[in-house]
């Protein structure tokens, strides 16, 4: 097998006396989406945060496309192609929607240290936004300051903005949260659609969700991968069923 | 060795009386989450009370005690007046506001005691020198306030580890919804806090008074070092504010009173002469960048919310 | 709608009424508002370079008088040593507060919020006691510029109407080089972290290297002021960075309203005019100035810029 795009090797973090990831090891391949799930407190936004860089692991090593990447800040992993939503939706609320999508664009298009020129005029820059705006179906609401947007119209734009950096790899930590059933099955349709762009690291509680869209399923229970498999495997899997009835855990769904 | 141990309890009592205003700074800002730049006014008055009630009783304890309470109240009015509807807002607003009421009062001042400054005389039994090592003497004054302001870290160090109020305000300042949810008083808490805040910078300017002179813009020199000192020990923690404070006392005095004669062996005694009183005065500041450089979040962080 | 047209029209009127002042202080005989003016136009620069970190980039600079100091001993300093040349005296000014900007920018930018407040007020402060013991300099009593800047001619400073315009043409070149700053590439990266700094570094935007520019850039800008100030008022002391000239110039900021373009010109003319205004009925117009600072704040959120009903960022 080729080398996969983002691999984690034995990746561990601790608060205090808790291991909250230990010894996870993951790797997504290019084109894959690779769903991660598990109750609350598993470790899985801990997880994702060593994976963007807010917080570094004390063991362990990810590496993107077969670069270390496991000391790099934030930034410098967004440049080498992997784009992250926020669970807690985090965005610009005083800029418009094509702004947030544009300035995305614009941290990987050249130097931003240009003091003259009127950004919001720049073509390339501006088509970008569009583009990923219409990628999500937001076109329409380009001009909105994004503080008056609905909930489910902010996931959308945070879709936008990690599209606009033409990520290899996207990480949509709880792209669902939150939402609405439409809204629900709208993302679930998005997501179908994208994934054939872009492999995707997807941490989702909306199991429905999760099964139709996943490649690949690893469960986390206490900061381990208990199981890692396809999601007929993970179905059947008996580990995971205790996991989950065992912490009398309820799969919540918003409908 | 005179000059040394003079300088360096003249250092630690400067340090202890910066103490006395950063502790009421830092517990303000840890707990109502209010930057308060009036806090070198109340630093005033405490002074300009203290040289008052003095002069008007007669009697130097008495005075100061009177002057202590007039600042306490004086707090406690002002937080009710003003202050309280500022919690909660940006720090730029809480800026902005008392910087509006450092020009009150030094304004205030000026119209009720004049521009001239006054002076605060000691008692004759304050000014005897005190044998504090054989041979060595120092003034009863200054050794006084090392000890009333060594008292003061005491009891309040006490007063917010062991006591029910001081546990209040360590869940205050730890989880403010908590200590709302339990149905505690928390504007009364508030008040409190902000009065006993004002009464330590009221005891640190009327302490100093009789070694300065008391006027008006004496507090904001002294509370830029209080800033510093915060920066340093780490915002909203009494210890770090405590050992800060004693650290940079220190490093003022000692500055100032050997960096001219050290300059004078390196350099030529006029480009020494020109240089050290910029250098000394530019030590505390430089401390701080290096503490910024090292520690950012300062010495002694309190627990992070 | 129509809010947006009166905050353009009163800018419009004011900025018209600064163009056309000489004019009406010679027809008056009234040398003493061109003097007063030139005095708000610089502080108006200074305010304004004030509201580009500030208003746009979020940060809350306490120490912003140190660029006037420095600015203004560079020209005194180099007068005194005999260097009489604007065009060496200007530069060297720029040079000097870009230099002290970067070098406090670089360590203030390590902190944030309430500390950022504190040191770089601190750091002014330091400033001010450096000035104090400059002895060959005048120390606490200042310096005397016995000349003013010398343009070899091309301008001549101590005509008040033509130091008069420098100063206006300044503040307006300042004014117009925000306004392209903050809508060039550059300027959205600044705001942006203002608004959210997390989002812009997970976007890929390292957030201090622009910030730190930013603060450079206004503490250049801010040390043309100085230098200005010390040629308006042929003395320069430590007085002018003491940081309660800090502290006027962010009330002059957020009295405009943050963040908008021409705020800090407003409210440069609304606070000293004021200051003037009071001082002129009481020889305690702080009693009634300090109260109302109080008030704004309190009441008075978003400035004169907001009471327009302009909100620049929509």
């Amino acid at each position: 097998m080729a080398e996969p795009l983002l691999r984690v090797e034995k990746l561990v973090r601790r608060f205090g006396g808790i291991t909250a990831t230990d010894h996870v090891s993951l790797d997504v391949s290019a084109g894959e989406l690779h769903a991660i799930i598990g109750p609350n407190g598993a470790g899985k936004t801990t997880l994702i945060s060593q994976l963007t860089g807010h917080l570094s692991p004390h063991a362990g090593s990810v590496s993107l496309g077969g670069r270390d990447i496991t000391y790099l800040p934030a930034y410098r992993r967004c440049a080498l192609g992997l784009a992250r939503s926020f669970q807690i939706t985090s965005l610009l609320l005083d800029f418009t929607a094509a702004d947030n999508v544009a300035l995305a664009a614009q941290a990987h298009a050249g130097t931003s240290f240009r003091f003259f020129a009127d950004a919001r005029k720049e073509r390339g820059l501006r088509d970008a936004a569009h583009a990923a705006l219409d990628r999500v179906g937001l076109s329409h609401r380009a001009d909105v300051v994004v503080s008056r947007l609905s909930h489910g119209e902010r996931r959308e734009l945070e879709l936008a903005v990690a599209l606009a950096s033409k990520p290899k790899i996207l990480l949509l930590d709880e792209p669902m949260a939150g939402l609405g059933a439409t809204e629900s099955q709208r993302m679930v349709k998005l997501l179908q659609d994208l994934r054939k762009e872009v492999s995707i690291v997807l941490v989702e509680h909306d199991m429905p969700a999760v099964f139709a869209l996943a490649d690949r399923i690893s469960v986390l229970v206490y900061g381990r991968v208990i199981a890692s498999g396809d999601p007929a495997a993970i179905r059947g899997n008996d580990e995971v069923k205790r996991a989950y009835l065992g912490d009398q855990h309820v799969v919540t769904r918003h409908d | 060795m005179l000059l040394v141990v003079e300088q360096f309890l003249n250092g630690l009592q400067f340090g202890l009386l910066l103490f006395l205003l950063a502790a009421g700074l830092t517990l303000v800002f840890g707990i109502m989450d209010l930057v308060n730049l009036a806090h070198g006014s109340l630093y005033m008055m405490g002074a300009y009370f203290a040289a008052t009630f003095v002069a008007w009783t007669g009697n130097f304890l008495l005075g100061a005690l009177l002057a202590l309470g007039a600042t306490l109240v004086l707090g406690i009015v002002l937080e009710v007046v003003a202050l309280r509807h500022l919690y909660g807002r940006d720090h730029l607003d809480h800026v902005l506001a008392t910087f509006g009421l450092i020009l009150f009062f030094n304004e205030a001042v000026r119209l009720i005691w004049g521009p001239a400054g006054l002076a605060l005389p000691l008692p004759p039994w304050l000014t005897v020198p005190v044998p504090i090592l054989p041979g060595i003497y120092y003034p009863a004054y200054r050794l006084a306030i090392i000890v009333v302001a060594l008292l003061v870290a005491l009891l309040l160090y006490l007063g917010v580890m062991r006591t029910r109020i001081g546990m209040l305000i360590r869940a205050g300042a730890s989880n403010r919804e908590m200590i709302g949810a339990l149905g505690i008083n928390i504007k009364l808490l508030y008040t409190l806090v902000f009065g006993l805040g004002a009464a330590l910078a009221g005891l640190a300017g009327l302490m100093q008074a009789p070694i300065l002179t008391v006027q008006i813009g004496m507090g904001e020199n002294i509370l830029i070092l209080a800033f510093v000192i915060i920066v340093i020990g780490g915002i909203g923690s009494i210890r770090g504010a405590f050992l800060a404070a004693v650290f940079v006392g220190m490093i003022d005095t000692l500055g100032r009173a050997f960096l001219p004669n050290l300059l004078r062996q390196i350099l030529s005694s006029t480009a020494a002469s020109t240089a050290a009183p910029a250098l000394s005065s530019m030590l505390i500041y430089l401390l701080m960048a290096i503490v910024l450089v090292v520690r950012p979040e300062g010495l002694f962080p309190a627990n992070r919310r | 709608m129509k809010a947006l047209s009166v905050s353009k029209a009163v800018t419009a009127l004011v900025l018209a009424g600064l163009v056309l002042l000489p004019l009406y202080s010679q027809l008056s005989g009234n040398i003493f508002i061109l003097t007063l003016f030139t005095r708000i136009v610089i502080l108006a620069l200074a305010a304004a370079s004030l509201n580009l970190i500030m208003g746009y980039g979020g940060m809350m600079s306490f120490g912003h008088a140190a660029y006037l100091g420095i600015g203004g001993y560079a020209v005194g300093i180099l007068a005194q040593e005999g260097v009489g040349s604007g065009f060496i005296q200007f530069p060297v000014a720029l040079a000097a507060s870009a230099l002290y900007a970067l070098v406090i920018g670089a360590l203030s930018l390590r902190t944030r919020g309430v500390y950022f407040i504190m040191i770089t007020l601190a750091f002014a402060q330091m400033a001010y006691y450096v000035a104090s013991g400059l002895a060959r300099y005048g120390g606490d009593d200042g310096l005397t510029v016995y000349k003013r800047s010398d343009f070899f001619g091309l301008i001549d400073l101590s005509s008040r109407v033509q130091f008069y315009y420098l100063c206006l043409a300044c503040l307006f070149g300042v004014v117009f080089l925000i306004w392209r700053i903050v809508n060039s590439r550059f300027g959205l990266v600044v705001q942006g972290l203002r608004s959210n700094e997390q989002r812009m570094q997970a976007i890929g935007f390292p957030a201090k290297r622009y910030q730190l520019v930013c603060f450079v850039i206004s503490g250049t800008m801010c040390g043309l002021a100085g230098a200005l100030l010390a040629n308006n008022t042929d003395f320069v002391s430590p007085a002018v960075m003491y940081w309660t000239r800090s502290g006027d110039l962010m009330v002059m900021v957020i009295l405009g309203g943050m963040g908008a373009l021409f705020g800090p010109v407003m409210g440069a003319v609304v606070y000293l005019l004021l200051e003037e205004f009071l001082s002129q009925i009481t020889e305690y117009w702080a009693l009634i100035m300090g109260p109302l600072l109080l008030l704004i704040v309190l009441f008075g959120r978003g400035g004169i810029m907001g009471l327009l009903g302009r909100a620049d960022r929509g």
